[in-house]
């Protein structure tokens, strides 16, 4: 058994071992091990020049890490959260987003961030929202969510050999999730979503955090007949239309559960692209289950009641069947 | 402000009661158009309005019964309107002055082509603006300049898909009910109605002189496809019913006039209970199988006086008050009759219950309404010499007849099925 946490670390092991390129930097990520424990061990194993503690300046260490991959480095960059990352939004947005347009091609950032996302842990506002829909805007990034201990393992590696920035987004709440995880598990596409549970009657479409609520309301589903698909984005930019239409199509009902605060979300892009592409097999309106709109609450039946939970999941499907 | 009041619809009408509304507030109304059903001891009738204007408030609800001359709506009329509105501003005397005009505006008007002396201008001051140009440069009749799409689409609510495969299997959509999300109608119930409507019928609509003699045809093909495709089985058997006579006898007496209860309400819902006991009773045929349905919705068999029967659903029979099943059958007899019925209403039932005892009918064997497996028949509830306890007595009694498709169940079920419905009956105040 190993945990989602072990995965994702695997996984640091394997890229900083087949590419001496590679490296990974951080706040913390050495000598504490990590503020979420995944680089715990890796300063030991591979010393100080690979595994480099930074200043809590994310701006700079974000843009050294677009430094060196432009210098044909393979940096590894740990952003502690999503919220924290917008201090160095003007690195990615601007900068590792747009070298390769605007050098017609010839600058290159194959760089990986890495984040924490997500609420559910009594972190409080500053440390538990959603912005992945913010990075999934834009072009010039691809951005990642693993929710499975497989893409946790396996994203990682794809990742680094794309030649433009990639942003992985870590739910916080999957780290200690637990499970089976081959021996020989390793490098999986990034490109595609997956659907995890298939079904007929309803495509409850998820990512990161939401899929295994999604999981979890198809799964009380079943037990009052209904037939629900739940599919796992995976990829959040570039979205994998063509896996969702398809099962849209099929089941022609969709519910969307997404994290992140509903006004001008991915769940937002995902029900226009389904209308856009298979509206005349709609059944039902495309519904949303989404985070309240309101700084993540500390208090744990507050945050509980602001994001996603199962029986919101239910209950939206339970109101497509009229 | 306009007042609708209930018509006297004959010379000795008192009271009468509205079936249904066809308008709601805040609807257009013009003078002679049908704005409400209304039913009467003797008939229901639809009765048109006297005044052209918006609806502005129901007072009198469906399925309440008021005398003649009650005020059932207001209306606000167009000509109060007129009058409360500010008067428009005198015409000018002697020549009008010539517009003002804009460079711009001059520019735009000399390249469409349009005569600025005859523009009276919506600016400030009379000015003569850009858009006036532009709304002058237009074809006329706004109407006719709109596409096709952007006119709006009567009828309700519905999905895409229901909307696509309505197009595509020639279902009228604003005949049907929705029954998704918002009252949409959605993909089951245009599949229902599909499934429901005979082969044999053309889909083409009818014209309403037509209309008796199409009814007549899809009556006979159904019921001839009934007769060659399900092996029926009759079962009869007569029913006492001493006691839910003399317990309605007991309840209405507490009762106001309309709010009374007919024995019809206590067959319906005992059928609709004892399916409970025998679901093979109460479902649909579909494709060789069997699917029993966990609702019970009963259609209820009315005659229509131009001729001609439907069997509409009143839905979960089993779960409605003796009230409510009441107030149900008004409502749906009523519109069966004025031909304000959805036929969507005709396409899901699970079972159907025909009496046709007020025609003086002692026994009824149906035929059975296909995809259905079963239909009960009640007849006339009469006297007779009964024995019981070893007592000859005079009983109110009912012949109950079962018609029932031999692939889904036997006789021993059936007859089993027409025993829960006496039992039931037994036991009126349970019911």
């Amino acid at each position: 058994m190993v945990t989602y946490r072990e995965a994702m670390r695997q996984a640091i092991r394997e890229a900083l071992t087949r590419d001496d390129r590679a490296f990974l930097m951080g706040e913390d990520v050495g000598r504490y091990g990590g503020c979420y424990a995944v680089s715990l061990g890796l300063l030991e194993e591979f010393g100080p020049e690979r595994i480099r503690d930074t200043p809590l300046s994310e701006s700079a260490f974000v843009g050294a890490g677009i430094g060196a991959a432009l210098n044909g480095m393979r940096p590894i960059v740990e952003i502690m959260t999503v919220n924290f990352s917008l201090l160095a939004l003007d690195q990615i947005v601007n900068n590792a987003a747009t070298l390769s347009y605007m050098s017609g091609g010839q600058f290159n950032v194959p760089l990986v961030i890495r984040m924490t996302t997500g609420a559910g842990r009594q972190l409080g506002a500053q440390h538990s929202h959603s912005l992945e829909g913010w990075y999934a805007h834009i072009p010039g990034l691809r951005a990642l969510a693993p929710a499975t201990l497989e893409d946790a393992r396996g994203m990682l590696w794809p990742a680094l050999q794309d030649p433009d920035p990639v942003i992985i987004f870590e739910h916080g709440t999957l780290y200690n999730i637990e499970g089976e995880l081959a021996d020989d598990a390793g490098p999986v596409d990034i490109n595609t979503a997956a659907v995890r549970r298939p079904g007929d009657d309803v495509t409850i479409i998820t990512y990161g955090g939401t899929m295994r609520t999604g999981l979890g309301a198809a799964e009380q589903l079943a037990g009052s007949g209904v037939s629900a698909e739940v599919i796992d984005l995976r990829c959040l930019r570039p979205l994998d239309t063509a896996t969702i239409v398809s099962s849209v199509a099929r089941t022609h009902r969709a519910v969307i559960v997404d994290e992140g605060w509903r006004t001008g979300s991915l769940a937002a892009e995902v029900s226009a692209r389904i209308m856009e592409e298979v509206f005349y097999d709609l059944d039902a309106p495309v519904a949303r289950v989404c985070s309240a709109e309101v700084p993540m609450p500390y208090a744990k039946h507050l945050e509980d009641a602001a994001i996603p939970q199962v029986a919101d999941v239910v209950a939206a499907v339970q109101m497509l069947g009229g | 402000m306009g007042d609708f009041t209930m018509p006297s619809l004959g010379a000795d009408m008192e009271a009468g009661t509205i079936a249904q509304w066809l308008v709601k507030p805040g609807d257009e109304v013009h003078r002679g158009g049908i704005v409400a059903v209304v039913e009467t001891e003797k008939s229901t009738m639809e009765v048109e309005i006297f005044e052209s204007g918006v609806i502005d408030e129901l007072l009198v609800h469906e399925g309440e019964s008021v005398p003649v001359g009650t005020v059932l709506a207001h209306v606000t009329t167009r000509t109060a309107e007129a009058v409360t509105a500010a008067p428009p501003p005198p015409p000018p005397s002697g020549p009008l002055p010539p517009p003002v005009v804009s460079p711009v505006v001059r520019r735009l008007a000399e390249r469409s082509g349009v005569d600025l002396a005859v523009l009276s201008g919506s600016g400030l001051g009379g000015t003569v603006t850009r858009a006036d140009v532009e709304r002058a440069a237009q074809p006329t009749g706004d109407e006719g300049a709109r596409p096709e799409w952007a006119l709006g689409r009567a009828g309700p609510r519905s999905s895409p898909l229901a909307r696509r495969l309505a197009a595509e299997l020639g279902v009228d959509l604003s005949a049907l009910r929705g029954s998704g999300p918002h009252g949409s109608v959605v993909e089951r119930d245009v599949r229902l109605a599909v499934e429901v409507r005979p082969d044999e019928t053309p889909p083409a609509p009818v014209a309403p002189e037509d209309r008796q003699a199409a009814m007549r045809r899809a009556i006979g093909a159904l019921m001839a496809r009934s007769k060659r495709e399900i092996p029926h089985y009759y079962l009869s058997t007569t029913i006492d019913l001493t006691a839910p006579a003399a317990w309605l006898e007991q309840t209405n007496l507490e009762r106001p006039i309309t709010g009374r209860l007919i024995m019809s309400v206590l067959l319906l819902k005992a059928t609709a209970l004892a399916v409970k006991a025998v679901p093979e009773m109460n479902g649909f045929m579909g494709g060789g199988t069997f699917a029993s349905s966990e609702a019970v919705h009963v259609g209820v068999a009315v005659s229509l006086r131009t001729g001609g029967v439907i069997a509409p659903a009143i839905h979960n029979v089993d779960q409605l008050t003796l009230d409510e099943l009441m107030t149900g059958l008004k409502d749906l007899v009523g519109r069966a009759r004025t031909g304000v019925l959805r036929t969507s209403e005709m396409s899901d039932p699970t079972i159907t219950v025909t009496n046709l005892g007020e025609l003086g009918v002692e026994t009824v064997f149906g035929v059975i309404y296909p995809p259905q497996v079963a239909l009960v028949g009640f007849g006339r509830v009469t006297e007779r010499a009964w024995a019981r306890d070893g007592m000859l007595g005079v009983h109110p009694c009912v012949t109950a007849t079962l018609s029932a498709d031999h692939r889904v169940s036997d006789g021993h079920r059936g007859g089993r099925f027409l025993a829960e419905i006496d039992r039931l009956l037994q036991e009126p105040g349970k019911l």
